[in-house]
């Protein structure tokens, strides 16, 4: 995997790996976090991600590799003597103290004087909205004050790196919202490198700068959001970030940058192809539902030139409201063709025979699956 | 309905006896201590001190006394002190023979009593020829306390998130401050609890100190001793009425010390 080279890195990984007995949790992990970027790591769980920031905050000790923070390396330092500091997935609040002590805790390490500790401590409170709450026990908070408590309890320290393990995993949907803005908000008027660990999708693209797709201790592909939602490097990737047609099939031919694939016997889709590509390789067209139109009848004239048209057969249609999910079946024996249609047409302006709604789509009826060549992305298989 | 009250008024009535078959001969305990009367029967013949003062009299009752709160202490401390490592070990850390070695700490408390004070006995004697002593006594109580003192502080470090110890490191702690600061406080009330389990175990043990005792006899020893003599036995039940005070006392400021160090989210064990 090729990477922009950042000039200094915040975080540089150099192989870094975690084995388990015979399992590898981390696979040689190599990349760079620039200063004051908002990082986030992605992969279902089991992936490898959390143990990998584990590694970076010093509470696993890497197998192979080293890992730069500033310059600096890390080695097998233990946690209380590198620049980070992490906010647990369960907060880790320390019960038998109350609000203000709990953040005051890492500052008391320091050489600073009480009335500095008071002042810093009000600081942070206020940073993330406690204000007068500082004398409260921690069982007299809600979740998301607790999430903010530990929150201020790291930022006080001012760390150069904050490491955050699901932070907002225990929070109702509502409040989690809230927090992700609110913690995006932060992390700009701060200037902190985040490195933010999370296996929620919608949560990583909206708040990172770059993100990390992790799948099996494996890192996939490090991209900004639109990259990664757009130009996903491989199937895993694609299938992982937001719902992904896949035809599978052989490179015929390729004609200034367009492959044609072959996806059936006689039925060619067109694809952007890049330089890695040649005639007689095995690929994937990936397409995203929504990239995708569906219409009734067979589409005319010249728009069909320039777009991919595979004829189908409507399988089921559901109505959500906002758009309909049509699944519609282009071959038997192969995964059904998913498309999203927005449904930007009021009930009177809806032309007769399209599908705006469950209704008007007839199970069994044949419907014309059209998508632009520039909409598809090409996959090794 | 009916049939519900009738199954709701024999539980609460099984329940009264059975609260009362537990502790009103606890209960009758200090009534007769204040009986003038040298045999333990009804009725009442009269109020009387007097028994509380041979106490002070008695001697033998004292150094007995003394003794076994001498070697409820030290085993209370050294137990609780071992079992503290011990749950650590067992609780934190990736041991080899994990399992092994827990049943093998544990084992004590299922050998009878019996058998653990014979072969002390035979091994102390014959193999290292050792005098009998209060410390052979403590360190046979050792071997039974040290289990119990391990379950309660395993329960205990179990009990609270591992992530509170990382965060004490993360925010600056040496291994030994985070210790202090988090993982003592956390764990004192489970200390407070081992303590007195501990110490009431060594305190009212009879079987090992009997064989493992020399001439200094511990209360257990001294008060069966003391039951051949009639005359003996109110003032060992004054002593029974002011160590029974002693022990309410020292359990209710052991629940005070509990609810007052970690309060409402965090229940404690034992």
């Amino acid at each position: 995997m090729t990477q922009p080279t950042i000039p200094r890195p915040m975080i540089s990984l150099q192989s870094v790996s975690k084995r388990f007995g015979s399992f590898v949790a981390v696979d040689a992990a190599t990349f760079d976090i620039a200063p004051g970027e908002f990082f986030s790591l992605l992969g279902p769980s089991g992936c490898g991600k959390t143990t990998l920031l584990r590694m970076i905050g010093g509470f696993e000790r890497q197998s192979e590799g080293d890992i730069l923070i500033d310059g600096e390396s890390m080695g097998i330092r233990p946690p209380n003597q590198r620049p980070t500091n992490m906010v647990f997935q369960s907060y880790a609040i320390f019960p038998h103290l109350d609000i203000a002590e709990n953040i005051a805790y890492g500052l008391v390490n320091r050489d600073l004087d009480k009335a500095t500790i008071a002042k810093k401590v009000a600081q942070a409170l206020e940073m993330v909205r406690l204000e007068g709450l500082g004398n409260r026990r921690t069982n007299q908070i809600s979740g998301g004050q607790r999430q903010r408590v530990a929150l201020a309890r790291a930022i006080v320290c001012e760390p150069k790196v904050l490491l955050l393990d699901e932070p907002l995993g225990a929070l109702d949907k509502k409040l989690r919202e809230e927090m992700q803005i609110e913690l995006r908000q932060l992390q700009k008027s701060l200037g902190i490198t985040f490195i933010f660990v999370t296996h929620d999708q919608e949560e990583a693209l909206s708040l990172s700068d770059r993100i990390a797709v992790m799948a099996r201790g494996k890192v996939l592909q490090i991209d900004t959001a639109t990259s990664l939602y757009e130009r996903p490097n491989c199937r895993e990737v694609a299938g992982f970030i937001g719902n992904m047609n896949f035809f599978e099939g052989r490179i015929a031919s390729i004609a200034n940058g367009v492959a044609a694939v072959e996806i059936g016997p006689g039925q060619h889709v067109r694809v952007s192809a890049g330089s890695g590509s040649a005639p007689g390789q095995a690929a994937i067209v990936a397409v995203r539902p929504e990239k995708i139109d569906a219409g009734a009848t067979q589409p005319q004239g010249n728009g069909a030139a320039t777009a991919n048209v595979i004829k189908a057969r409507a399988l089921a249609g559901s109505y959500l409201g906002d758009r309909s999910l049509v699944l519609a079946e282009w071959r038997e024996g192969t995964a059904p063709i998913s498309v999203s249609l927005q449904n930007r047409k009021t009930l009177a302006t809806a032309s007769p025979g399209s599908i705006a709604g469950t209704d008007s789509v007839a199970t069994g009826a044949p419907i014309w699956i059209t998508w632009p060549i520039e909409a598809g992305v090409l996959l090794n298989s | 309905m009916e049939t519900i009250r009738k199954h709701l008024n024999l539980l609460s009535l099984f329940a009264v006896l059975y609260l009362a078959f537990l502790y009103v001969p606890v209960l009758l305990l200090p009534l007769f201590s204040f009986n003038d009367n040298i045999y333990v029967t009804l009725p009442f013949k009269g109020f009387t001190l007097k028994w509380y003062s041979n106490l002070l009299a008695n001697s033998g009752l004292q150094s007995a006394l003394w003794a076994s709160v001498k070697v409820g202490v030290g085993v209370a401390v050294f137990s609780t002190f071992l079992g503290l490592l011990a749950a650590r070990a067992m609780t934190r850390y990736r041991l080899p023979f994990r399992r092994s070695l827990y049943a093998l700490i544990m084992l004590p408390l299922v050998i009878p009593y019996m058998v653990i004070g014979v072969s002390t006995l035979v091994i102390l004697r014959r193999g290292f020829d050792m005098d009998l002593s209060l410390w052979t006594v403590g360190a046979s109580h050792v071997l039974i306390t040290v289990p119990l003192s391990m379950l309660v502080l395993m329960a205990r470090m179990e009990g609270f998130d591992r992530s509170l110890e990382e965060a004490s490191r993360d925010l600056g702690d040496t291994a030994w401050r985070s210790f202090r600061r988090v993982t003592l406080p956390l764990v004192m009330p489970g200390i407070v609890s081992s303590l007195l389990l501990c110490f009431i175990t060594s305190f009212d043990e009879y079987l090992l100190a009997f064989f493992l005792a020399g001439s200094e006899a511990t209360l257990p020893i001294f008060i069966f001793s003391s039951l051949r003599f009639p005359s003996k036995i109110p003032d060992v039940l004054a002593l029974g009425s002011l160590i029974l005070m002693v022990s309410i006392v020292l359990v209710v400021f052991a629940e005070w010390l509990r609810r007052r160090g970690v309060s409402g989210s965090d229940s404690s064990v034992i």
